[in-house]
């Protein structure tokens, strides 16, 4: 057998490789994956859900690299060098202080991760369904109503009525831009999810619930809506794109929505926080 | 070997037919459904149905498909010791383990545990395969942003196939073969607490996979593995086959755990102290305790499904008083516990291989139990993260979060452990090790990606995204299959007494390892650019992620056929008898010779204080001694 060689700080060299990948990890996270994490600026709630994703990442890349780092250099420095003879290592049962260190690091950070997502979500509600009373209202809404828009899923689409113009129903959804909107998520059948990617947005729809959801846009865009929920044959075709305009162009397209539905409104149900449709029957 | 075959007088062929075997099940299979469904049409004609008559009675479905299988145990035999007792027999423990050593007993009622672990073994292996071969079909139609070999129907129906089978069928995976085979030696029992619960079970699952299966015969379902209602009490009657497969995966379920538990905690031998358990016999137990607690919510909610669509109650009806909301609540209910009873017993087979191939003690022993148990207790209070937007107790979310998050502190306890045991040890690339080595790697990822999920605002983007998807895939692939793989390549040379091949392992892991990972790390990128999940569509721009996906799980594919070749060709044509302990391990199971007799052992042994006196000089001597030849009771 070899004469004995000191054995190494493997510790320290963890440590000393772990922070350098961590570093290095983080920055690239921050600066460059960071700007590009979904769901992108469409909205204010998109660009809180986009700085609470890279807080996430950020957070992540050092945990991973402690277990990643410590893995390799553990399988590398570790590795039985002569494998035809079984030797034993030494009977090594626990350590408390690193026990209670790796307790304390954990719950630290799980602490701030639960009290961080909780701060964002209160403070807007983060563009997801919160059912019929909302206690995470954006500070805007006690200052100016809202833009309330209902969204109502069936199989296999999604229509709106505006309440504020008169009920009048749509077939696409726009939105006019730097405006507050209270979206009104409800279902006539079974349960949808209305999901408006560069929004934001997510909110389930349920049959016999007005789910609320909150989304202040900012510029005109372009955004895609899906059904995120699995609802039937169809589901993968029940997409759909929306726009965020101009006010004024907003206005004149309402008002042409309103004059192109007058000859059917008065066929429609009068506007109702939900809908219930007739009970459910058997299909193909 | 051959002198049980020597001492138990072999039944004529006549006589080994005629008994209560398979055969006799399927037969009575088919008459109990014969007789469910006369008596399900005589209570419901089907044209009093709701809307207009297609044929499909709900009420002779499903009653067809209980009385089926009732049929199927009864022509197994599970009736007869009952209605010996009935009739004053005396009661007896062993009238079904001296079956012979023949193939033929894996096709009965047998109480040896050893079995009812193969068993299990070869019974759920099928059901995963067919589970794979469904994600195959999912990944082909994937290729193309538009249908092109699928309808949705079909697409829809492999979907809820594939996550049915897996989160069905699987999550015995590791206490059905494994726990049953390895927990009454480690504990120093000759035989689980209730041999003929422990068939029962067996059987009750494959009862389960077969009627999950005939649900294309009915039209399939388009409800994917959730379930959801009102959309279940609008399918077709496929979807009654679902409610009687998770049914009875949930019953199988339940008395398995029970089964377990009480063997741990009842069994065990002089001196196997709590202190002193088998670090997998603790994950064994904490996932037993999910078991028996959680699947009988699912049950419940099943059975409220199955009146909504028989006998015309209105428990998931919005329009007339029911709610949407309830099955989504008692689905998860049950849910969350569950991807913790697949999740859990990963955990037991990585940190009981570790210190036999780091050659260590296993490192904060009773840190892991407590991780364990604090996994299991935190899963009860974490359902609603599923969901986040969908409207309900929007108040409780910020809870939610928190207790969603803490479970990162138990699981972490895990890593710790696993860190800790490999430090300074003597690692040895053993095919078991590489696969625990890999569960690290891939529990990493799917854990720090559950954060981003239990995180509400970062949530409402990847909820019900690929990002889910591939989150759920990396637990669960990523924990459950891999460990599954490592237990099959640790103990499969004992409970077989052959050797697998050891370089079609490591290619079969190789293949494997990458491969997943090829798979799914690109989904977590889909799902952050927004594609749904379940949608036969998407997006024209994720094609090319999407087919990086599909080529990638085809290797994926291509592995398990690497895997496949390793079983028959040492198994079935080599046949190179292993070695009683050929991983020098010193657990109980590995001191017993190989094949292992029918009692296991001829005396109850005593266990030392160490479960894992590796590094120690004096190793007591704790080789439990063998049950002599054709033993008895």
């Amino acid at each position: 057998m070899a004469p004995e060689v000191k054995e190494p700080n493997h510790f320290l060299r963890i440590v000393v490789w772990w922070l350098v990948v961590s570093v290095i990890g983080t920055a690239l996270v921050v600066f460059v994956l960071g700007p590009g994490l979904p769901p992108g600026n469409g909205s204010v709630e998109a660009s809180g859900q986009v700085a609470d994703n890279t807080v996430l990442m950020a957070i992540s890349v050092p945990v991973a690299a402690a277990v990643l780092v410590y893995l390799v250099y553990a399988l590398i420095v570790f590795r039985e060098r002569e494998p035809d003879v079984i030797v034993d290592g030494p009977p090594i049962r626990g350590n408390a202080s690193i026990q209670l260190w790796w307790l304390v690091a954990t719950t630290v950070i799980v602490l701030f991760l639960a009290g961080y997502g909780s701060i964002r979500l209160l403070a807007d509600g983060s563009g997801g369904g919160q059912g019929p009373s909302p206690i995470a209202t954006p500070a805007a809404s006690k200052a100016d109503p809202p833009l309330q828009v209902q969204v109502i899923g069936q199989q296999w689409s999604f229509t709106y009525r505006y309440p504020s113009y008169g009920g009048v129903e749509t077939q696409h959804l726009e939105l006019p831009a730097n405006t507050l909107v209270e979206l009104h998520v409800t279902s006539l059948d079974v349960i949808h999810s209305f999901w408006a990617y560069q929004l934001g947005v997510k909110a389930d729809a349920n049959p016999g619930v007005d789910n609320i959801a909150y989304v202040t846009t900012k510029g005109p865009l372009q955004f895609n809506i899906r059904c995120a929920e699995l609802c039937g044959v169809w589901h993968g075709y029940m997409f759909d794109t929306g726009r965020v305009v101009d006010k004024s162009a907003f206005a004149s397209w309402i008002h042409g929505e309103q004059a192109h539905a007058a000859p059917v409104a008065k066929s429609l149900p009068p506007y109702s926080k939900t809908y219930f449709p007739d009970p459910q029957r058997r299909g193909g | 070997m051959s002198a049980i075959a020597v001492s138990v007088a072999r039944p004529p062929l006549w006589r080994r037919l005629v008994g209560f075997n398979l055969l006799t099940g399927i037969i009575g299979a088919i008459i109990g459904y014969a007789i469910g469904s006369i008596v399900g049409h005589a209570i419901h004609a089907p044209s009093l149905d709701s809307f207009d008559d297609i044929g499909q009675n709900d009420i002779a479905i499903i009653l067809g498909y209980l009385f089926g299988v009732i049929g199927f145990l009864v022509g197994l035999g599970f009736a007869n010791y009952p209605i010996k007792r009935m009739l004053g027999h005396p009661p007896t423990l062993a009238e079904h383990e001296d079956v012979g050593e023949g193939v033929g007993r894996y096709f009965t009622l047998c109480t040896d545990h050893k079995v009812v672990a193969m068993q299990y073994l070869v019974g759920i292996g099928v059901f995963f395969f067919i589970g794979g071969l469904n994600a195959m079909l999912i990944r082909t139609e994937l290729l193309q942003p538009n249908t092109h070999v699928f309808g949705a129907n079909q697409y829809l129906t492999l979907v809820g196939m594939h996550g049915s089978m897996m989160m069905g069928m699987m999550t015995s995976g590791i206490l059905g073969p494994f726990a049953n085979w390895v927990v009454p030696p480690m504990i120093g029992a000759r035989r689980m607490a209730f041999p003929r619960l422990e068939s029962f079970t067996f059987w009750l699952l494959m009862a389960a996979g077969v009627a999950l299966v005939t649900a294309i015969f009915f039209g399939g379902f388009q409800t994917g593995w959730t379930g959801y209602q009102p959309l279940g009490d609008q399918n077709t009657a496929g979807y009654d086959a679902y409610i009687v497969f998770f049914a009875l995966v949930g019953a199988s379920m339940t008395l398995l755990g029970l089964n377990i538990a009480v063997t741990i905690i009842s069994m065990r031998a002089p001196g196997m102290t709590w202190t002193r358990l088998p670090i997998f016999c603790w994950a064994v137990l904490a996932t037993c305790a999910l078991m028996f607690l959680a699947a009988p919510m699912l049950i419940a909610a099943l059975a409220m499904g199955a009146m909504d669509r028989t006998v015309q109650t209105v428990f998931y009806v919005p329009s007339v008083g029911g709610s949407a909301y309830l099955f989504q609540n008692l689905f998860w209910v049950f849910g969350h516990p569950e991807v913790y009873i697949v999740a859990i017993p990963g955990f037991g087979i990585v940190l009981e291989l570790l210190p036999v191939f780091a050659r260590k003690p296993l490192w904060g022993y009773r840190l892991a139990v407590s991780g364990m148990l604090g996994v299991g207790l935190l899963s009860f209070f974490v359902w609603q993260h599923h969901l986040f937007v969908s409207g309900i107790n929007a108040d409780l979310r910020p809870f939610y979060m928190l207790s969603t998050e803490l479970i990162s502190l138990p699981t972490g306890f895990t890593f710790l452990c696993f860190m800790g045991t490999l430090w300074r040890g003597r690692i040895r690339f053993t095919v078991p090790m590489l696969f625990c080595l890999a569960w690290a790697f891939n529990f990493l990822f799917g854990g720090i990606s559950g954060v981003f999920l239990s995180d509400v605002p970062s949530d409402v983007t990847t909820h019900g995204s690929f990002f889910s998807m591939a989150h759920f895939h990396y637990t669960i692939m990523g924990g459950l299959v891999f460990t599954f793989f490592a237990a099959i390549y640790y103990w499969v040379p004992k409970m077989t007494g052959f050797n697998l091949n050891e370089r079609l392992g490591k290619i079969h892991f190789w293949t494997m390892f990458l491969a997943f990972n090829s798979t799914f790390a690109p989904l977590f990128a889909l799902g952050f650019m927004g594609m749904p999940r379940r949608a036969v569509t998407y997006n024209p721009s994720f094609q090319f992620l999407n087919d990086w996906a599909s080529v990638s799980a085809f290797i994926l594919g291509l592995s398990m056929l690497v895997f496949l070749y390793n079983v028959v060709w040492s198994l079935l044509i080599r046949r190179e008898p292993a070695p009683a302990n050929p991983w020098n391990s010193k657990s109980p199971e590995w001191q017993l010779p190989t094949p292992v007799p029918v009692y296991d052992f001829a005396r109850t042994p005593v266990f030392d204080p160490d479960p894992y006196p590796y590094g120690v000089e004096t190793v007591p001597a704790r080789a439990p001694v063998a049950a002599p030849a054709g033993g008895t009771a």
